[in-house]
This record gives C-alpha cells, sequence and structure tokens, in this order.
C-alpha cells in the first residue's frame, strides 16, 4: 500500500514539476498588447538556415530579407530599386557593373556596410568549402563556376573592391537580369568580422546574426518560433511601420488554420485545399501568383512518349481549368511553360501575352484524339502500358487522378498505370529518367524567361525530360550572348514555341500561395519568387 | 549494448539502401556544387568507412552535424527537443494512471452496475477513435470554437493539456479495461474468498489483497505502453505543432538526414532498453513470486 502512496507522490511531483517548467517559456510577445504592432506570420517549417549563404529555401529566404538588404531590392511591382547601392553604372556590353553604395547603410550594430562586405559574403559563398547549394546563384560572375570547382583563386573572380563605397562586378556573358539577381538572399552582404569569429554558428543566435536589413532578429525558440523588431540603424528606418515580426513554425495546414482562426495567427502561407472553398466565403483568402508552373514532364527517350503526336495528345486531353477550379481549387491554368509575370522586356509586356496560349485551357478532344489516331494508337487501342509517377501527397494524387480521368475520357486510354512514391524515392527516379510520366515543379530564381527555359537546354541536370535539341541548344547560346533586348527576347520566344510544339511537357498550371490574411495587415508585399517583405507592412486596426 | 549495437548497424546500412540522399532536391543540384557538398559531410566516403567513423564517434558520445539543419548538432536536437516530448509523456502517462486504473477498479467493483456501462463505453471509444481525430476535435472545439486553450504550439501549461489527452486517449481506454478484467479475474480467486471468509471487511479485501494482485498485468504492459507514448508521440507533435523528438523521428526520414536518423533511432533504442529494465524491476517488488536471480 504504502509503495503505491509513494508511486502516487512520484508522479504528482513529475507533473507539478513539468507545469512549472512549462510555465517558465510562456512568451507575451504573440499578443498584439498595448497598441504595439506585431505581426504574427507562420512561416511554415523552421529554415533549415538563415545564413544568407547557405539558406535554400523561399520561407528562410524571406528571414534573410528582414534582416539583411542587397545592392538591390525588390519594390512592389517586384522591379529593382535602389537598396545599399544607390545607384549603378553597366557598360555598354552588360559584362560590367559597378555599384556606388549609400554612404549610410549600416549593420545592426551601427558599424557601416561597405564594399567588401559583398566581397566577402560572394566569395565565401562561392567558395567550396562552404558548399552552398545556392551557390550556382552567383555563377554569372567571371570564373565563379571555375572557383566553386576549386579551379580558379579568388583573384580571378570577376568582383573587385573599388574602395569603401564602390564594387565593380565583371559578368562572363551580358546578364540582363543581373540587377534583379542582387535582390536575391545569396547575394546579400555579410560580416566577415562576425562570420569568422563564430563559423557556422553566426547565424544560429540572435546576438551574432547581424544584419543591414530593416529588421533584426532577436529571439529564436528553436522549432517554435522567431521574433524580429526594427533594426534602429537601418538607414531607411522610417519606411518600417511595424514594432515586431513574429514567425511561428507550424507545419500542418489544418493546425495553422485553427490557429487563425482563433486569433492567433494574423498571415497563413497555406490552407488545406478541402477548406478553399469555404474560406472564399471570408473575404480574407488571397491567391497570391507565384513564378512557377506545375507540369507533367515526359521521358522522351520511351516509347510510347518517343512521338510527339502521342505527346501532344497527351497534353490536349488535360483540362486545365477544371483542375484549377474543380480539384485544387487554386492555381492558374498554364496554357504554355513560363509563367505569367515575366516581361518581354522588349516589348514592355508580359512574356506571356507576347507569347500567347500554346494550349487552350479547356481540353481539344478532338484534336488529341486526332493526333493519337495518327501516330498509330487509334482510340487508345494498341497503346504501351503507360506509368505515371509522382510523390505522395494529397495536392498531387487528386491532380493524377482528375488527369487519368480526363485521358480516359478524351482519349479511350485506360492503361494508364499511376505509381506513387515517396519523396526522395520519386525524386531519385525522375532525375535518373527512370519513368514515362512524372510529376514536376519549377519556380524561377529569378524574372525573367530564361530562368524557365534554360532548364531543357542538352544535359542540363533538371533536363529531366532527357530531351535533346540542337536547335534550341543554339537559341538558348544565342540569348545568353544577345547584348540586344528585342534581338534576346524573340530568341526565347523562338525556343519556348519549339518546346511546346515538341509537347516535352504537360503544363498544367501555375502556382498561387493560398494565403489568409486578417483584413487589418496592410501593405503585406509577396514577390513573384515567395518572399514576404515586412518592411512596408503596417497593422491598422 | 549489443542489442543497441545491432541497432544502429541495421539502421546504417537500411538508410543508405534507400534511393535518395540528404541532397536530393527538387531542384537538381549542379555537379560541382554537388561534390563540394559531399566532401564537406564525407558523403563520398565508402560507406564502410562513413559506418567505421560513425561508430567512433558514437562511443565518444557524438552523434555528429545534422545534415538539414545546418550549424546544429544532433545531440542538440535530441537535448532541445527530448525534454519536451518526455512532459508531454509524462502528462499522458499521469492521465493514464489516474484516469484508467480507478475507471477499471470501479467499474469491475461495479459490475453490471451505471458506472461500469458508462466506462466500458468511453473505453471502446477512447480505443476505437485514433488520436489524430480527438486532436483535430479537441483543436477545433477548445481552441478555435471556445477559445479557452491556445490551438497549437508549445508555450505554457495550458499547452499541455489537449496534446497529452488526445495523446493519453488510446492508452487510458486501454488500460481501464484491462485493469477491469484483471481485478475481476483476482477477485474469483481462492484466497479472496479466504480473506473474506475469515471476515475482512471488503475494503481490506480489495485494496490489500485484491489490487495489489490485479496490478501486475498491468504493469508488464506498462513498458510497451510507455513506448509507445514516446515513440508515438509524432503525429500529436506534428499537428499541435509541439517541437518535440518525436517529428525529428519521422521527419528525418524523409530528409535523408542521416546523423539525426541514426542518433535518433539510437537514443530510443537506449531509452527502451532502460524503460524494461525498470519495468522488469518494478515487477519484483509488486509480484513477490518474481525474484532476481531466480
Amino acid at each position: 500500500m504504502s509503495k503505491r502512496i509513494l508511486f502516487v507522490l512520484m508522479t504528482l511531483f513529475l507533473v507539478v514539476a513539468l507545469a512549472a517548467g512549462c510555465g517558465g517559456g510562456e512568451t507575451k510577445d504573440t499578443a498584439n498588447e498595448g497598441g504595439e504592432k506585431v505581426l504574427r506570420h507562420n512561416h511554415g517549417e523552421e529554415p533549415e538556415s538563415i545564413d544568407p549563404a547557405l539558406n535554400t529555401t523561399v520561407d528562410g529566404g524571406s528571414i534573410v530579407i528582414a534582416c539583411f538588404e542587397g545592392l538591390t531590392t525588390l519594390d512592389e511591382n517586384d522591379q529593382p530599386v535602389a537598396g545599399v547601392a544607390e545607384s549603378w553604372d553597366v557598360n555598354e556590353d552588360k559584362t560590367l557593373y559597378t555599384f556606388h553604395l549609400r554612404k549610410d547603410a549600416k549593420w545592426s550594430d551601427g558599424q557601416p556596410v561597405t564594399a567588401n562586405d559583398f566581397n566577402y559574403a560572394w566569395k565565401r559563398a562561392l567558395h567550396p568549402d562552404t558548399a552552398a547549394e545556392y551557390a550556382y546563384q552567383l555563377f554569372y560572375i567571371k570564373n565563379a563556376p571555375e572557383y566553386n570547382e576549386g579551379a580558379a583563386n579568388a583573384e580571378d573572380l570577376g568582383i573587385k573592391v573599388v574602395d569603401e563605397y564602390t564594387l565593380e562586378v565583371e559578368l562572363s556573358a551580358p546578364t540582363p537580369y543581373f540587377l534583379a539577381l542582387t535582390t536575391f538572399p545569396t547575394l546579400f552582404p555579410v560580416r566577415q568580422d562576425i562570420v569568422e569569429a563564430n563559423s557556422e554558428q553566426w547565424a544560429l543566435n540572435p546576438e551574432t546574426y547581424i544584419g543591414n536589413g530593416p529588421f533584426k532578429l532577436v529571439e529564436w525558440q528553436s522549432k517554435d518560433h522567431m521574433k524580429f523588431v526594427p533594426n534602429e540603424h537601418y538607414w531607411d528606418r522610417d519606411r518600417v511601420k511595424l514594432d515586431a515580426v513574429v514567425k511561428t513554425f507550424i507545419a500542418e495546414a489544418s493546425t495553422m488554420l485553427a490557429g487563425y482562426e482563433a486569433g492567433e495567427i494574423d498571415v497563413i502561407d497555406s490552407v488545406p485545399l478541402n477548406e478553399i472553398d469555404n474560406l472564399k466565403q471570408t473575404g480574407e483568402f488571397q491567391m497570391i501568383t507565384q513564378l512557377g508552373t506545375y507540369y507533367y514532364c515526359f521521358n522522351v527517350t520511351r516509347p510510347p512518349f518517343d512521338d510527339p503526336k502521342v505527346r501532344k495528345a497527351f497534353a490536349l486531353a488535360i483540362d486545365r481549368e477544371d483542375i484549377t477550379t474543380k480539384v485544387r481549387k487554386s492555381g492558374v491554368p498554364a496554357t504554355a511553360f513560363v509563367a505569367p509575370g515575366v516581361p518581354d522586356t522588349a516589348a514592355g509586356k508580359d512574356f506571356r501575352e507576347v507569347g500567347g496560349e500554346y494550349f487552350s485551357i479547356k481540353a481539344q478532344p478532338e484534336e488529341a484524339k486526332r493526333l493519337l489516331a495518327e501516330a498509330g494508337y487509334p482510340d487508345g487501342q494498341g497503346l504501351p502500358d503507360v506509368a505515371f509517377n509522382f510523390n505522395n501527397s494529397e495536392e498531387h494524387q487528386i491532380i493524377a487522378e482528375a488527369a487519368l480521368e480526363m485521358w480516359k475520357q478524351n482519349l479511350g486510354i485506360e492503361n494508364v498505370a499511376i505509381n506513387n512514391q515517396e519523396w526522395a524515392v520519386f525524386i531519385n527516379t525522375r532525375q535518373n529518367g527512370d519513368f514515362q510520366i512524372a510529376r514536376h515543379g519549377w519556380l524561377g530564381d529569378y524574372n525573367d524567361p530564361m530562368t524557365f527555359l534554360d532548364l531543357f537546354t542538352t544535359g542540363n541536370g533538371n533536363n529531366d525530360a532527357q530531351w535533346s535539341n540542337n536547335d534550341f541548344d543554339a537559341l538558348i547560346d544565342k540569348a545568353r550572348l544577345a547584348t540586344d533586348e528585342s534581338e534576346r527576347m524573340a530568341t526565347l520566344h523562338e525556343a519556348e514555341k519549339i518546346i511546346m510544339e515538341e509537347a516535352i511537357m504537360i503544363p498544367i498550371l501555375h502556382y498561387t500561395e493560398n494565403t489568409m490574411i486578417k483584413p487589418y495587415v496592410k501593405g503585406l508585399v509577396k514577390s513573384m519568387l515567395g518572399f514576404t517583405y515586412y518592411d512596408r507592412a503596417d497593422i491598422v486596426k | 549494448m549489443v542489442t543497441i549495437w545491432m541497432v544502429v548497424t541495421i539502421t546504417f546500412f537500411l538508410m543508405h539502401a534507400i534511393p535518395g540522399g540528404p541532397f536530393t532536391r527538387e531542384k537538381a543540384l549542379p555537379p560541382a556544387v554537388m561534390k563540394n557538398i559531399e566532401e564537406r559531410y564525407h558523403l563520398n566516403d565508402p560507406l564502410w568507412k562513413q559506418y567505421t567513423d560513425y561508430i567512433q564517434n558514437l562511443v565518444r558520445g557524438d552523434l555528429g552535424p545534422s545534415f538539414k539543419y545546418q550549424g546544429v548538432t544532433v545531440n542538440q536536437i535530441i537535448a532541445e527537443s527530448f525534454p519536451i516530448s518526455a512532459q508531454l509523456g509524462l502528462a499522458s502517462l499521469f492521465i493514464m494512471l489516474f484516469v484508467g486504473l480507478p475507471a477499471g477498479i470501479i467499474s469491475a467493483l461495479r459490475q453490471t452496475k451505471w458506472q461500469d456501462h458508462l466506462a466500458m463505453s468511453l473505453a471502446t471509444v477512447g480505443v476505437a477513435v485514433p488520436n489524430f481525430v480527438v486532436a483535430t476535435l479537441l483543436m477545433y472545439i477548445v481552441g478555435v470554437k471556445l477559445g479557452w486553450l491556445p490551438t497549437a504550439r508549445w508555450l505554457s501549461w495550458q499547452s499541455v493539456i489537449m496534446p497529452s489527452i488526445a495523446l493519453a486517449g488510446y492508452y487510458t481506454a486501454y488500460v481501464a479495461r484491462l485493469t477491469r478484467s484483471s481485478v475481476l479475474e483476482v477477485l474469483q480467486q481462492d484466497y479472496i474468498r479466504t480473506a473474506r471468509a475469515k471476515g475482512l471487511p471488503e475494503r481490506v479485501v480489495v485494496y490489500k489483497h485484491a489490487l495489489k494482485n490485479a496490478l501486475i498485468p498491468i504493469v508488464t504492459y506498462l513498458g510497451p505502453i510507455l513506448a509507445g507514448i514516446l515513440t508515438g508521440s509524432f503525429v500529436i507533435e506534428k499537428i499541435f505543432a509541439i517541437p518535440g523528438l518525436g517529428e525529428h523521428f519521422v521527419a528525418s526520414i524523409w530528409n535523408r538526414d542521416y546523423t539525426v536518423i541514426l542518433g535518433v533511432t539510437v537514443f530510443y533504442a537506449t531509452l527502451l532498453v532502460i524503460v524494461n529494465l525498470i519495468v522488469d524491476i518494478l515487477y519484483c517488488f509488486i509480484d513477490p513470486r518474481i525474484r532476481l536471480g531466480k
């Protein structure tokens, strides 16, 4: 009997101890108290790294953007405007950029931001020992790929510190979108003294996470939240209206929605697909278009998809409108590969608008059937078995099932088997070309058609279609070296036309970020690359 | 020790046998970049060398760096997140013992009366409804609609309530049913009849003689239940966005975060060995028929 009492007492003791232990971790900063303007934005899964050189995720990028600033920064219309650089000169053939840095740009510890901070950051991101995945974002700089392979020295790089406030960058080819690239987190400056003193730990501790952006990190509770307050030394401090930003790390869409509905979170970036219809009624649901395309990729070396007619038939049989309105309930129907929002700089219009639609948003069953019959498979008869791979997720599953149904109804094809794989297994299968049709998605790295089109050059690591076309390769090379914008754009349109006519992939939809934003949140900017900008955000209740 | 070594070895080779690696990305990395990464994390070493290196570090208690969370070690991950999982587990254990046990005892003593029917109906529901359903319902009703408790995260003592109820639900119901049948069985025994025959008050018969013996099967199940609570918390941790170890345990496999997979597996294996040992020892105290060294 006494042992049982002892057991009870011990358990009670433990429970009291744990309750007390939890109480200690209570944070009050997640409430909008006393008129403080605190924006509570759910971030999703905790970022893998918030080191500008090592971060690879869009979410992590939003944190880097809050705490750092590049030579240029994006405005509300996704155009690069002056950041740390107040002006810049470009030479005639667009290979030499000279950036003039503003003298009032400061780090969050009050030190001035100088040209060497960029020089150091870029060399660090490219250095083989840093092993940065996004090192390739800097590969446009002269000798950068060689330096990353260990085949060139730091002195050979096209990065030159002219004086404290002048940075000269030499590119290996004219790159009209280089300016836009300087808004990308990998190209942000970091402090040599801080990084060298703390090695990679510097980006794990709010005290050493010194940035030059509008905000600074003040609190990081692992896997739960991060808190940011305005950086008092930021050169444009007056632009920042919020008193704090709290980013919570809830990964489950239904959990974030519960938090949003309970008033614990102000902004969430994804919602459960089956809730979208209800959420649209609230008026707080917003679909924000992203620079990305969800598509089905053919392996063009495997029958029956070695025949362009079969590929085209499959593509024409897809009803893109049904998929975006009835199945996924979000997204923009994709009529070509390059997503809308990419500018045709020569025409001053959208690249998509100039290039037009290659596929209709509705299915074209007659045309599809005709092509399939021409290829020798009337009504799908005699078509070899087709395996269709995707990685397991509800979203991919429902879209795949809809596609299967469309192929069956519009083409009479019944022998497509769906092959649902675990994520990393799937990626492996796809990269090895071990498939016939596979789900694919591409999010642009920068706002130019090239970020989509150079994917399908021969031997490109992301050319999972295993496609190779000399004319296409030649066009991409020509566009890379072109110094005249109208010539470059015309070449890129021509290149896209080849991909679409060859139908090496089926464009399905362009991604949207399905967000819920409380009405009192104003001025929150979300770029098409997926990054969130807090510097102009405000809370007006 | 041998058990743990076997667990490490099997996990190590199984993990490397599945396709994909920690740096498998939707966007393929340029070969030069990939080479730098492999060099940095010694992924280009032969597998046997990676294995022996790992074992050597493990013996020193170094579980290595996470491949996913740059600059964070596996030791840090476990040190940060296990206490949270343990708090959640203990709270669930508390609910299980202080709700499940009494419910089982009461329904046994009031067999076929309304108390019995009520407790056993609830227990049937508890066993049948999966914990994620309980979790979602609780979150929606108590968190969103009533607003009594925070919907998710791990902020204060209030955050513990819903996840621990959801996690304990199944086990509480299980323990209640087990206790009931066990008490009923013991009450049929000869020594209970003897106790009653010699005129002991019913209270003494039940509490001193019956309960002690009825607890034996429950203690036997305590080991597996504890293991289930500790390793099975990942669904609940995921739903309530609790920064515990359970989530790392599962997510590391998707991420192919090799060092985290191994580190967490070793940690859990060790924990389970210890828990089972404790249960075995506890057993000796309760059941005088079992003695060490016999």
